[in-house]
């Protein structure tokens, strides 16, 4: 009985899906094993999320063929970018995208845009928080901002990830709220960045809280504030006596400045409705599985899933931003 | 001691008998994945990644580490059988290791490189096992001036290696330097170099360049010698490891070295590459004999081999005490150990014990089982130089095709390759060195944007690098180093005044 309502309500689902997509006889499905591209090195939080999938997908069998994770890290994430855009109508190659979607090309003037892809859907954002270490002085970004304010410029270091990416933007926002430059450092990984602090070598970092949540857990950073409107969701402690949720935003700190991540999947420009369809409906249920909800609060992501109309939407606006911060930061190929 | 018991404990974990398979299975596929030259640790690793998701977590970090440990051992195989280094790590043993194949010595030369790379490897676990804590503060220790200055006693310890003229070393280093320089620069953000080509955007890979300038060179250069294999009057003995053994024990002082030399370089995290170069420069300098070297002796193949592995396996203890990764291959590891929800950092060796401990174990027992399974087989691959040229040669060519191609899936790299490939053959015919060429393709990378970030830190003023007594001694060391050469001229010059 069970078996047969599976197959009546399978066939139902076909057949609804058959109308629905006015005249095409079957959803389309992938016929060989799918690459998936990320646009930076291997260990890294795009890397981390994609490998991830990967395996929730092998493991849950949400797809008949196999999701093969490939690096292509090349001139700031270009190379990975550039071979989807090449793929012209290719439905076996998508790609994990994080905020160098928009500033490698705004950076390097490499030709290429997030309209020359297919968006797919957004996934996750990714938070960054302030962090200094543990054993300095600073209890509040309050007194960091305002010992920021108060030293000479170029006292105060800032080690991140990349140049003219996301972490240094975050730096030029910082910049701007006090008054005082400090000093970017950029380092190759968010791993690096966070033992630059653990180590002293540094006085703060605008870490992603999975790069360094194992720091705070063993008592070696603490986080100041989160860039974002509102606080973290997650309740659980982290700590003894924190949780995500007890880190205020910065804006309530004074220092406005607002900014998250990017981590969608897009796919090679050409592609048809249906094939878009079948990877939303893909990442759908991959976000449905007990191990991503883990991921999520491990690494306290925001969890806005979008697709479609609403997705490009967000997307326009944010590289708008981006330009913007870029532009005033500097950063532009020239 | 309370190491020991959490050891004994780690036994009981990973002596089963499926993991023991497991053991098995992966450093026959390790040794495997390290013969194919550009597949690398790495990629194997990620490419076996998922599918270790429905094993045990225990037995799946066993299975994947014993990957990681065949890699290193295969590395060196057909590094010393074709002049193709099958791994980064393996270039320095080429220097001394294929010479030997060429005299016929090949199993000497494996049987060498296995045994030392075992040596390196215990001793790294040894130091894993008991000083983890300790050493995990030290290399907290390291931000970019110390970094650099460790880059900086690399390059010094390796000058003066050359028999060439001073000019041709110092022209074939700075087309090196010019090579790393290609593609996106991380301290600026922008792109170097690259003159539009989107082919350029990833730069120069160190790999495909070692493979073209050693591999398909080598091929080159025998085909002119009218396709005749030097190795061929290998003769297979099956005694050959012991009678190695009885020799090795001659090198203890370069054996002990090298392990310091790696167990510090992992730590750091330096990596196995670098270190392998300063083993080998070092154990040149230390040498009574120093033109032997470069010519096969087996020295020559010991000093790098137990580096890279000593470096190879500490460089597993800054990922899971700090979760940086010493190497690619221990980032994809990393990657693994978070999808099982192991989060490394300094609270792991308590939250997950029996996870450490088994892992720990396995690392004993994983380069135990390595050792006996590659010893057996040394007569096997020394007798692959028997086959006619004819015959391994274009497998040879597609074996390194194959391996520049995986790099990066990119067929220009395979071309890129054969480009490499005919200035290796040039080189060598003019006699310009490769290894200064090599060594700044792959350190000038590291050492520019290490540089760099000191001087964005200190703001321009060079003082940084005498800042603190672990830099200052470093510096200091690096520039005694680089003057020894000059002090027997010097003495010479002096004398002769008088």
């Amino acid at each position: 009985m069970t078996k047969f309502g599976k197959w009546a309500g399978r066939a139902l689902v076909t057949a609804i899906a058959t109308i629905g997509l006015t005249g095409a006889v079957q959803a389309w499905e992938p016929t060989k094993p799918v690459e998936f591209v990320v646009p930076a090195g291997t260990g890294g939080g795009a890397d981390q999320m994609a490998r991830f999938i990967q395996g929730i997908v092998a493991k849950n069998k949400l797809m008949a063929q196999p999701l093969v994770v490939v690096n292509k890290s090349g001139g700031a994430g270009a190379e990975g970018f550039l071979e989807v855009k090449g793929a012209k109508g290719d439905p076996h190659k998508i790609i994990i995208t994080l905020s160098n979607l928009f500033t490698t090309p705004l950076a390097t003037g490499v030709p290429f845009n997030w309209r020359d892809l297919t968006p797919g859907a957004m996934l996750a954002l990714d938070q960054f928080v302030l962090w200094v270490n543990a054993d300095a002085p600073y209890k509040t970004a309050k007194e960091y901002i305002d010992d920021v304010k108060a030293k000479p410029a170029n006292t105060f270091k800032m080690a991140g990830t990349g140049s003219k990416q996301e972490d240094q933007i975050i730096t030029a926002m910082i910049d701007k709220a006090t008054g005082k430059k400090m000093t970017y450092v950029p380092f190759k990984g968010g791993g690096d960045v966070a033992v630059q602090l653990v180590g002293g070598h540094v006085n703060s970092t605008v870490n992603n809280p999975i790069e360094a949540e194992a720091h705070w857990r063993g008592g070696k950073l603490r986080p100041l504030c989160i860039m974002d409107s509102e606080k973290l969701p997650y309740n659980e402690k982290v700590t003894a006596t924190q949780s995500w949720a007890d880190i205020p935003t910065c804006k309530s700190a004074g220092v406005p400045i607002e900014y998250l991540m990017l981590r969608g999947i897009f796919l090679a420009p050409g592609v048809t409705q249906d094939q878009v369809d079948f990877y939303v409906n893909l990442f759908k249920k991959v976000r449905e599985t007990p191990d991503w909800a883990e991921f999520m609060k491990k690494g306290a992501f925001k969890q806005t899933f979008m697709s479609g109309k609403e997705f490009s939407d967000w997307l326009g606006k944010t590289e708008a931003m981006h330009y913007g911060l870029m532009k005033e930061a500097g950063f532009l190929a020239k | 001691m309370e190491e020991l018991n959490n050891l004994l404990h780690g036994f009981s974990v990973a002596l089963t008998l499926p993991n023991l398979g497991f053991m098995v299975l992966g450093i026959t596929l390790g040794i495997l994945i390290g013969v194919l030259p550009g597949l690398g640790g790495a990629n194997g690793i990620a490419i076996l990644l998922p599918l270790t998701f429905s094993m045990d977590q225990t037995s799946a970090i066993i299975m994947l580490s014993c990957i990681y440990w065949g890699a290193l051992f295969g590395g060196a195989i057909t590094s010393i059988l074709f002049n193709i280094p099958g791994e980064p790590w393996s270039v320095a043993t080429t220097f001394d290791g294929f010479p030997l194949a060429q005299q016929g010595r090949a199993g000497a030369a494996l049987t060498a490189a296995f045994t030392s790379s075992f040596v390196g490897a215990f001793f790294a676990v040894l130091l894993i096992t008991f000083l983890a804590p300790l050493v995990a503060k030290f290399a907290l220790k390291f931000g970019a001036a110390e970094m650099f200055a460790v880059q900086m006693l690399t390059f010094c310890s390796f000058v003066g290696m050359s028999k060439e003229p001073p000019a041709k070393t110092l022209a074939v280093m700075a087309l090196g330097f010019a090579m790393a320089a290609v593609g996106m620069d991380t301290v600026t953000g922008t792109l170097r170099m690259t003159y539009g080509f989107p082919e350029l955007l990833k730069g120069f890979d160190f790999l495909i360049a070692v493979i073209g300038l050693f591999g398909i060179g080598e091929i080159l250069l025998t085909m002119e010698e009218g396709l005749a294999f030097k190795g061929k009057s290998a003769k297979i003995q099956l005694n050959i490891v012991l009678q190695t053994w009885k020799e090795l024990l001659r090198y203890w002082r370069t054996s002990i070295r090298s392990v310091l030399v790696g167990c510090w370089m992992g730590v750091t995290p330096g990596g196995a590459t670098p270190a392998s170069f300063m083993a080998y420069g070092l154990a040149r300098r230390g040498a009574k004999d120093k033109d032997s070297f470069g010519k096969g002796n087996v020295e020559g193949v010991v000093a790098p081999e137990t580096a890279a592995h000593a470096a190879g396996t500490s460089a597993l203890l800054p990922m899971l005490t700090l979760g940086i990764p010493g190497s690619p291959t221990a980032a994809v590891l990393l990657g693994g150990l978070l999808i099982w929800g192991l989060q490394p950092g300094p609270l792991l060796f308590q939250e997950k014990p029996d996870f450490v401990w088994g892992l720990i174990a396995s690392m004993y027992l994983g380069n135990i089982v390595g050792l006996i399974v590659v010893l057996t087989t040394v007569p096997w691959w020394a007798a692959i130089l028997r086959i006619p040229f004819s015959v391994i040669g274009p497998v040879i060519i597609v074996i390194c095709a194959i391996g520049a191609y995986t790099v990066h899936s990119s067929i220009f790299d395979v071309i890129m390759m054969l480009v490499f490939g005919v200035f290796g053959y040039l080189f060598k015919k003019l006699r310009y060195p490769l290894a200064p060429l090599v060594l700044a393709l792959v350190l000038g990378d590291m050492a520019e944007s290490s540089f760099r970030q000191s001087m964005l830190l200190s703001q321009g003023s060079l003082s940084i690098f005498w800042a603190n007594p672990l830099v200052a001694g470093l510096m200091s060391l690096s520039f005694v180093m680089l003057l020894w050469p000059i002090v027997p001229a010097l003495k010479h010059y002096l004398r002769g005044r008088d």
